[in-house]
């Protein structure tokens, strides 16, 4: 099985219906990627295929049909994207956990919309938990990042 | 240099001004020298000049020894040293450290206690310096009860001053310059003529003298880094995906397994199939573990499917089967034969109730868990000569007891490598997840094996916070709340966790009526009376243990007798508060929402609470509108006060997230059970508030109050009962069951 993450190709050899989350966990070591709940429910888990944020742990390794980025394809702390400046700038993360998902669902909102209210932030983003209740914070940081990509 | 004569001279722990005196007996034993561990570890020319901070030629190692479960706290007890010590703590490599005695945990034990927080009278004082005292004998090393900064402020200041003081002596011996013209600044030590001479630099030097101990701690009003918005040092590595939690280590060679416990807690096996599972693909071996079975995989998939395959026979455990017997068993012990405690019993109840026209209500609150989002986990090596853990506990002394308890090997052969935690809430204060992680790995010795609980495991093997219900009777006269009875009543917290992890504590259970008989009220007839219902399965401390039910009881019927009175609810409570530090924060949520009463229009509410946990006074007012989707909350006023305020930017999150932690639960969160098992095992049936229900928040930390608190949980307790009070306001219906869901929907 052959797949492209955040341009690099890379060869795994794992079941077809083994889910993209384990294969990038187990498999590759991209340990950014979190398991949070294995069925959709908290976005923990969140990559982007060809562009599009999606569950990971849904995705079974036959079916991915694009290049997956993960966050660090997003922005590494040597080189920070937009969204994760935003996101310590407004210190949101606690204990951290859900943000890789968090970031990436942002993302993909912010690649969509590049203007969101409230009410776009939260049809986006109600699909990813916070245990910690960071969500006062994620809603300010998504506004800033929008801020700052628009007058990138 | 000998190192004998060395270990001597530092055998002083530097937390000793910390350590309250005053206790006669037995002071001599229990206020003597903690060895300080890291000496045993130094290579040459390395210092460590007090527990907390070790020097070499390389760089500055600061140990925080409190778990950061997601509080910040590893950021904050780095602040603290680092603000005497002049560095910059984001040059420092911060290290949990091993479990060792000097990293003790005082204030605890402290807390167990039948006084209430604000009560700091001679007797109180007494027992809660005794009790810091067996502690710190036992070695406890905790991290819960919003007690790390209350706990090590002093102590780890006074580490970061010392190591100072001593880079001073060892530069002055180096240079013939008077220590008191020397000055220092970001890791070095200045000489009067501008040199810079590195703290690294020094280490060797600093290693063969005696450490400064006659240190003055800084006043507030000289910190450059305390109080001010400063970043958390982790927050770079948690928004780009570069922080490594228990979960995530990778180690060569490595296998992967995963758990299958009785759902039924504690029932045992009569016998299992294992032979599916070992055919499955990638399965290598299934190991009997406390609780039930494991599967070792060469992945955490292949480990999960392959658990499922298994086919056991699980024995019924001891408890009752059903939600609905649960409950029954509660109210059955509502009588005198399980009578816990009395801790408040203020003018004459009996006398005040009888033949008056009673308020009476029932509460009820039930079992919920913990399920931080990262699942639990630990990696285990075990070898012949040594056991080394990879794993994040809020009890790493009991981790490294029980490494020694499965394996065998002695304590000094344990080796605990701390990670920080994708939320705990109280769940890592239990260790079970390790134990089972250490019985795999002893299977396979040589192999590191990495043990991962499914979210379903997660849930159904949780501790839970206990059922809980409560009774209240009352009476009013002329506007005013007279009398307030409330009978309180749960499966013992304290016999059930305390037992698994210390020593049960004699006398009553204060946890079962925390956030109750600890409340400041001055009613002239007051009593709060605790019920050990008999135990049922396991529980565990759940944030805000006790209060997080009773708050939502004890405000509730207040509330109510307050509503039956006539009476304003802020005005109210504020003519029943005599405390200061609680009445300020009352006044204070008040001049932040503008309060005039709870109608602030049609189909809309306002509520409000106070609750005094962990030493924290905070009051939340919360407005809710009826909207054609549901009830949403609008917005919520929160003002506390945990006296200093070291890290502020955190300090409100901790706000908002117990808030929002108390919320979510409150509005649609419970574990029932059937058949002896939990039946909610995944977030789609426990899912707590998501970012569309989140409401506006509004906080204000007063920094009035003379004793220094920990925030992690205090906002916790009174945002149930702030919601509750919402929305009788808008709906004229007051829930007095949780999860509200039950009675209202929710936006």
């Amino acid at each position: 099985m052959n797949l492209t993450i955040n341009g690099t190709a890379y060869s795994v050899d794992l079941p077809d219906d083994m889910p993209l989350l384990w294969a990038l966990r187990d498999g590759l070591n991209i340990t950014s990627v979190k398991y949070g709940c294995g069925i959709a429910q908290c976005g923990a888990c969140t990559v982007h295929i060809g562009g599009q944020a999606v569950r990971s742990c849904q995705v079974a390794l036959a079916d991915v049909w694009g290049e997956i980025t993960t966050i660090e394809g997003l922005g590494t702390p040597d080189a920070l994207h937009a969204i994760q400046e935003a996101w310590i700038a407004h210190q949101v993360a606690q204990c951290g956990y859900c943000q890789s998902g968090q970031i990436m669902q942002a993302a993909d909102l912010l690649a969509q919309n590049p203007a969101p209210t409230d009410a776009d932030i939260d049809a986006a983003m109600s699909g990813n938990l916070c245990r910690c209740g960071t969500y006062p914070r994620i809603r300010a940081a998504v506004h800033a990042a929008a801020s700052a990509m628009r007058e990138a | 240099m000998g190192r004998a004569r060395t270990i001597a001279r530092r055998s002083f722990l530097i937390g000793s001004a910390a350590i309250v005196s005053g206790v006669a007996f037995g002071a001599w034993f229990v206020t003597r020298a903690t060895p300080n561990p890291l000496l045993g570890e130094l290579g040459e020319g390395e210092a460590a000049l007090t527990p907390f901070v070790k020097i070499t030629p390389e760089g500055i190692t600061l140990i925080v020894p409190r778990a950061d479960v997601g509080q910040g706290i590893a950021s904050t007890q780095a602040m603290l040293i680092a603000e005497e010590l002049d560095i910059d703590p984001s040059t420092a490599t911060l290290d949990p450290g091993q479990p060792h005695p000097a990293y003790f945990n005082g204030s605890v034990a402290a807390e167990g206690l039948p006084f209430p927080a604000w009560e700091h009278g001679f007797v109180a004082r007494t027992v809660r310096d005794l009790m810091v005292n067996v502690a710190r004998l036992s070695g406890s090393q905790f991290t819960g009860g919003s007690s790390s900064v209350a706990d090590l402020h002093e102590t780890l200041r006074l580490a970061g001053a010392t190591a100072r003081e001593t880079l001073k002596a060892a530069a002055a011996a180096r240079t013939g310059v008077p220590m008191a013209e020397l000055r220092t600044e970001d890791g070095h030590v200045i000489l009067p003529d501008g040199t810079h001479i590195a703290y690294t630099a020094l280490a060797a030097e600093a290693a063969a003298i005696d450490p400064v101990t006659d240190v003055t701690l800084r006043p507030a009003s000289n910190w450059r880094r305390l109080g001010k918005a400063y970043q958390r040092l982790d927050i770079v590595a948690k928004s780009t995906g570069t922080q490594d939690y228990g979960i995530d280590v990778v180690l060569p060679g490595m296998l992967h397994a995963t758990v299958r416990a009785n759902p039924g807690r504690g029932g045992g096996m009569a016998g299992y199939i294992p032979n599916a599972a070992l055919a499955m693909p990638g399965v290598r071996s299934v190991v009997e573990v406390n609780e039930g079975l494991a599967v070792v995989a060469e992945n955490t998939w292949f480990a999960f499917q392959a658990a499922q395959a298994l086919e056991v026979d699980w024995l019924p455990p001891d408890y009752p089967a059903s939600s609905a017997e649960m409950w029954q068993a509660l109210s059955d012990a509502h009588t005198d034969e399980f009578r816990n405690s009395r801790l408040r019993d203020d003018g004459d109840v009996e006398a005040a109730l009888d033949g008056a026209t009673a308020i009476a209500a029932e509460y009820r609150a039930p079992f919920l868990a913990h399920a931080a989002l990262e699942p639990l986990s630990a990696t285990v090596l075990v070898e012949s000569e040594r056991v080394t853990i990879w794993t994040a506990t809020q009890v790493p002394h009991v981790v490294r007891d029980a490494a020694v308890a499965v394996t065998g090997l002695d304590a000094s052969q344990v080796t605990l490598h701390a990670l920080p935690a994708g939320g705990s809430f109280g769940r890592r204060l239990d260790h079970d997840y390790v134990v089972q992680a250490i019985q795999i790995a002893a299977s396979m010795p040589g192999t590191p094996i990495k043990t991962t609980w499914s979210r379903e495991e997660d849930m159904t093997h949780d501790f839970p916070r206990p059922l809980h219900m409560a009774l209240g009777r009352g009476t009013v006269a002329d506007g005013r709340v007279v009398t307030y009875d409330l009978d309180t009543i749960s499966p013992s917290l304290v016999q059930s966790w305390f037992g698994r992890v210390f020593i049960v504590p004699p006398g009553p259970d204060t946890m079962l009526v925390w956030g109750a008989f600890d409340q400041p009220y001055a009613i002239p007839n007051y009593r709060i009376t605790g019920y050990a219902a008999p135990p049922m399965m396991p529980v565990g401390s759940w944030r805000s243990p006790g209060a997080c039910s009773n708050s939502f009881f004890h405000e509730s019927f207040l509330s109510e007798l307050i509503h039956a009175a006539g009476a304003d609810p802020l005005e109210e409570r504020l003519r029943l508060i005599a405390d200061a530090d609680s009445r300020r924060v009352l006044e204070a949520v008040g001049e932040m929402a503008n309060w005039a009463g709870a109608d602030i229009g049609p189909g809309r509410g306002r509520g409000i609470a106070f609750a005094h946990t962990h030493g924290v006074p905070v009051a939340e007012v919360i407005d809710v509108t009826m909207t054609d989707r549901g009830l949403r909350i609008d917005a919520v006023w929160i003002a506390a006060d945990c006296g200093t305020v070291f890290d502020p930017i955190n300090a409100e999150a901790q706000l908002t997230g117990a808030a929002i932690f108390g919320l979510g639960h409150a509005m649609n969160c419970e574990l029932t059970y059937e058949n002896h098992a939990v039946q909610q095992t995944n977030f789609d049936a426990f899912e707590g508030v998501r970012l569309h229900q989140t409401p506006r928040f509004h906080t204000r930390l007063l920094g009035l109050a003379g004793r220094v608190r920990g925030l992690g949980e205090p906002a916790t307790a009174p945002a149930a009962p702030a919601l509750a009070d919402a929305i009788f306001a808008a709906t004229g219906q007051r829930p007095r069951e949780m999860p509200f869901n039950k009675a209202v929907d929710f936006a």
